[in-house]
């Protein structure tokens, strides 16, 4: 049931309350870590999203996101460290990198996405452990287990100042610098924001429908006269270029690739989690279960601290709440998470609204 | 008038089993064949092989002369050959109206598009509306597929073949399992479609009575072997069709 009632009001008005935040996050969250945040935030929508066409619509699991995530980012970086920090650079990396996803998920799709779902699930896993060797092995190229650190085009740097105030000064909007640092944000919130709504567009396309079909009943799919390969095949370049272009944002945004920050299968294991989180197949899901994941990653220590700050002089609380246990509260939260919304939290709130 | 479909020495092994054994057999349009026999003759799988779900070990599978019997369940179905299913075999997450348009859609050409709305898309929903309202599931159009009774959702399986439009129908045993007042909603459907005499329709059924309802034709499968052919008043009369049916030597 959860899947046709995916317009539940309150996962909406959630939906729409981070997409303010994220829209105003500048203003309404001051300080270079809140930023930070955001952006991180936002990259990871796409990310999550892209993925959730995958997994959670069509029903292909693959374990290569990463892997598509650092082939864009890959290619904005070595670019740019290889060349001067211009736009054309920035956009021939970026175009490389995702090419060259495009290419590497139609080979792996066609090669691959005959057999059992499990195979081609391992499939994806040993090229993802292949690219992630790669990338620090190659280290002329890619800086090894370093990474490459870059610098953005000028527009986006700190000294750039987006407008002039009566004194020639960077002006201040609502106590804000308007620097350079603003407008890379708002390049990360509308690209992310752009390749998001062409991944929702995707889902209520007649496309969208096959794909359903696809994870339902593929043989179904097969006997209504629906090539299921080509479908399978389509989907998985798509999100590979979806997970691509997040990966060159982010790269933009960082002005450093590295291996932790794009190809990791921790970085996997985070967008399995963010899916299963928000709610598989739902697309709203992975703007809750991104922004969640990213903000207990980012703040779960920092509330901790309080916490135990506040039970000081109390038995044993403030020892449980040291923010050193952190991982250990994140991961009793996301066994309650999963308990209380076993469909994710947009798949069990819009199930609730659909019953009654 | 040419077959419009047909199938020459069509043979299936499963290991030393064969399953369906050298069937020649051609398919008017304008006529409806029953496919009689008793469970386990090979009907199913004699299905299966003209529609694709199975490869033939030989033989072929001709539609207006030409050979299909490489492609895909796919590739069959885009040739006119449609298919209903013995197990209901529907997208059960997926509402009525959705099961049916993606029938439609895929008769369109329009599967392919992704950027836009499938709803924009208002003559695909009309037809679709249309078929639910020939099959009388208008009032669970929005319900998904799994939430239906058994009988509706023998309708929605239906209704599924219909929205494909072949020029081959196949229908194996359509009325399976359903009560006494759904049934005649299915065989009139049947009845409907065989009025148009550019259509072709294949139906697996055991109920003797539908048999004598509907049938021009009726072929006789034992033991994967194509065993009588010909009018129902004779194949029905014909002592040997008799003794393989009833499973009975001798019976009356």
């Amino acid at each position: 049931m959860a899947r046709l009632g995916i317009g539940g009001w309150s996962v909406r008005l959630i939906v729409l309350g981070i997409g303010v935040a994220l829209l105003f996050a500048p203003f309404l969250f001051p300080g270079v870590r809140a930023i930070e945040v955001a952006a991180r935030i936002c990259v990871f929508i796409v990310l999550v999203a892209s993925y959730d066409l995958l997994i959670g619509y069509t029903g292909i699991v693959s374990f290569a996101h990463t892997m598509f995530f650092g082939l864009g980012a890959y290619g904005v970086g070595i670019a740019l460290a290889q060349h001067d920090a211009s736009w054309s650079a920035l956009i021939l990396g970026g175009a490389a990198g995702v090419l060259a996803a495009l290419v590497l998920a139609v080979l792996i799709a066609l090669l691959s996405l005959r057999v059992k779902a499990i195979f081609f699930a391992m499939v994806t896993l040993a090229v993802a452990s292949v690219a992630l060797v790669l990338a620090s092995q190659l280290s002329n190229l890619t800086g090894g287990e370093d990474g490459v650190t870059y610098s953005a085009p000028d527009l986006f740097s700190p000294a750039t100042a987006l407008f002039h105030d009566a004194t020639g000064r960077t002006a201040r909007f609502f106590g804000v610098r308007m620097d350079g640092k603003i407008a890379a944000y708002y390049f990360i919130f509308g690209g992310s924001l752009v390749l998001y709504l062409i991944l929702l567009r995707v889902t209520v396309s007649p496309l969208g429908t096959v794909l359903k079909a696809i994870r339902e009943n593929e043989a179904r799919a097969e006997a209504l006269g629906y090539r299921v390969v080509a479908y399978r095949t389509f989907v998985f370049g798509f999100t590979a270029v979806m997970a691509a272009l997040a990966g060159v944002l982010y790269a933009t945004w960082l002005q450093y690739t590295g291996p932790d920050t794009t190809l990791s299968f921790e970085i996997m294991v985070d967008i399995l989690l963010m899916v299963v989180i928000g709610g598989m197949g739902t697309m709203w899901g992975a703007v809750i279960g991104a922004a969640a994941l990213v903000m207990a990653q980012y703040y779960l220590r920092d509330l901790m601290q309080a916490a135990s700050d506040a039970l000081a002089g109390l038995p044993l609380l403030p020892d449980l709440l040291n923010p050193d246990r952190w991982l250990l509260w994140l991961g009793i939260v996301f066994i309650l998470l999963v308990y209380f919304f076993p469909a994710g939290i947009a798949g069990t709130l819009a199930g609730r609204e659909t019953r009654k | 008038m040419p077959p419009s479909l047909e199938t020459r020495d069509l043979t299936i092994r499963f290991g030393g089993h064969v399953a369906v054994n050298a069937v020649s057999c051609a398919f008017h349009p304008g006529e409806l064949t029953v496919i009689v026999g008793p469970n386990g003759a090979g009907k199913t799988t004699y299905f299966n092989l003209i529609s694709g779900q199975l490869r033939a070990s030989s033989g072929q599978v001709l539609k207006d002369g030409r050979d299909i019997g490489r492609l895909a369940p796919s590739g069959r179905a885009r040739a006119g050959v449609g298919r209903a299913f013995q197990l209901t075999n529907l997208f059960p997450e997926l509402s009525v109206l959705e099961n049916i348009r993606l029938a439609v859609q895929a008769r369109s050409g329009v599967g392919r598009q992704f950027l836009r709305r499938a709803s924009g898309h208002r003559e695909l929903i009309e037809q679709a509306e249309g078929y639910l309202a020939q099959t009388r599931l208008t009032e669970v159009a929005h319900q998904p597929a799994s939430a239906l009774s058994h009988g509706d959702q023998r309708k929605l399986e239906v209704a599924l073949l219909l929205a494909m439009e072949p020029d081959v129908f196949m229908f194996d045993e359509p009325t399976a399992g359903m009560s006494l007042d759904h049934a005649p909603d299915v065989l009139d459907l049947i009845a409907e479609i065989k009025k148009d005499r550019s259509r072709t329709v294949l139906l697996v059924e055991h109920k003797m009575d539908v048999v004598r309802a509907l049938a021009d034709r009726i072929i006789v499968l034992h033991n994967g072997t194509l065993l009588a052919d010909g009018k129902p008043a004779e194949v029905m009369a014909s002592d040997l069709v008799r003794e393989v049916y009833l499973g009975k030597r001798g019976a009356a």
